[in-house]
């Protein structure tokens, strides 16, 4: 199968088999109207299989919620047909406003204006801690 | 400018000088009668707690200074909808320091993001409890004399007290402290404090009777078994003796032992117990108030720098 190189826009790679359309929900693809490609489960040497997408526009990624989502994901900026920036995610050391506190005795759950601030706080299982109840979240997908 | 929101917020050296000035105003209160002439103290109790904001309030007016505040949240425009955090920023035009407390987890938090003034957290629901713990700091040093080194048991409710979780959490940054955790199979401490200890490398083991372990603690740190917390009454009826402490449970003890209580308590110490010398829970009422007067001074100090 051949999808053409893009000559401005971005490359999403190494993204875990099967997690490209929670990917595609979360950065709202469905709203552009340039061509974007989800390729599923491409052989890789790294990861066995992997996902692909390929966004044919200049598209602000937020690196930071896509390395919540999927931490191994490579985020490749395409400038003219070439690549000007490459960007190997992980995960976040600190989340504002991406997941919420599912603590119902959090004063998040009652003030809802004040930011949602996550920390991590163990990168080997993925783990967050609210930054006012101190709660601890599990990484999730798709996020909430 | 300095709030405390956390017992972790503080760093070992300034605990040790919270706990030096402690010392000094006990031993010498004449000379801290006026340092906060003219200085006010906002305690906004968004939950009723009669003896934390009683103590918060002795403490400022020992010092010299006055005291406003509520003492529910019906009380408070907190009733109309407001933030903590628009009424904490407005009460810091009118107060010099704020003590609060908020049935909330992570309120102090919240609040402390516009505060102009310097915020002690008083209790936010079952989370922290920075000033019981400075409190517990103080007596088992001034009583011990030290506090690295020790065998130190709590015992009763281990997975819901706060102010366990907090003293454990400060007293396993001090060396050589060994914890005995005093409960029953339903009410250990939660696992992220256990993991905790381990990643700090402190001695810390699981046992479910008192009597078993009386004889090697330093300290001996009570918590009230609540009937609620169990899943069945038998379980309940068989384990609730096992927690109280009596003067029988007391003979193996060590004549050094430091008995400790964040109060109030039901019946899991016997009055009885009350006049051994070794009881210590009304002196730490009362070390309470001089820890706070030494805290506040500490906080207002660094934001006058």
């Amino acid at each position: 199968m051949n999808i053409d190189e893009i000559e401005n826009g971005v490359v999403i790679d190494h993204i875990s088999a099967g997690r490209s359309m929670d990917i595609y929900r979360y950065l709202k693809l469905d709203e552009l109207d340039c061509c974007v490609a989800i390729i599923k489960n491409v052989r890789s040497n790294r990861m066995g299989r992997k996902d692909i997408i390929k966004i044919d526009a200049r598209f602000p990624v937020n690196l930071e919620t896509l390395g919540y989502i999927d931490p191994g994901i490579t985020v490749n900026i395409i400038r003219d047909g070439a690549i000007i920036s490459k960007h190997k995610l992980e995960l976040p050391e600190k989340l504002v406003n991406i997941i919420t506190c599912k603590n119902p005795r959090c004063i998040t759950t009652v003030e809802q204006e004040i930011d949602q601030v996550f920390k991590l706080s163990d990168r080997a299982t993925c783990t967050y801690k609210c930054a006012y109840c101190e709660a601890e979240r599990k990484r999730q997908s798709p996020v909430g | 400018m300095r709030h405390l929101i956390d017992i972790e917020d503080l760093s070992l050296a300034e605990i040790d000088a919270i706990l030096n000035l402690t010392d000094d105003i006990i031993a010498n209160r004449k000379k801290y009668s006026e340092v906060m002439r003219g200085k006010k103290l906002a305690t906004l109790f968004f939950e009723p707690s009669t003896r934390t904001r009683l103590s918060f309030e002795a403490a400022m007016l020992e010092l010299g200074g006055s005291v406003l505040g509520f003492a529910t949240a019906e009380s408070s425009s907190a009733a109309k909808g407001e933030s903590v955090s628009d009424t904490v920023r407005t009460v810091g035009c009118y107060a010099d320091i704020i003590a609060m407390r908020h049935p909330k987890e992570g309120a102090p938090m919240a609040a402390i993001q516009r505060s102009k003034v310097p915020v002690i957290n008083a209790g936010d629901g079952g989370h922290n409890h920075p000033t019981q713990t400075l409190t517990d700091l103080a007596t088992i040093r001034r009583d011990v004399g030290r506090l690295d080194h020790m065998v130190v048991g709590l015992c009763g409710d281990l997975k819901f007290g706060r102010t366990v979780h907090s003293l454990i959490t400060a007293m396993s940054r001090y060396e050589g402290v060994e914890f005995v955790l005093i409960s029953p199979p339903e009410l250990v401490i939660p696992d992220y404090l256990k993991r905790m200890l381990t990643q700090r490398g402190a001695a810390w083991r699981e046992v479910q009777s008192l009597e078993s372990v009386m004889g090697e603690l330093d300290v001996l740190y009570m918590t009230r078994v609540q009937k609620e917390r169990f899943f069945n009454e038998a379980d309940y009826v068989r384990l609730k003796d096992s927690y109280i402490l009596t003067p029988e449970k007391l003979v193996p003890a060590k004549s050094s032992l430091v008995i400790l209580h964040p109060l109030p308590r039901v019946n899991e110490i016997s009055h009885r117990v009350d006049d051994d010398p070794r009881a210590r829970y009304f002196e730490q009422v009362e070390n309470g108030k001089f820890v706070r007067m030494a805290l506040i001074m500490k906080l207002l100090e660094e934001s006058v720098q």
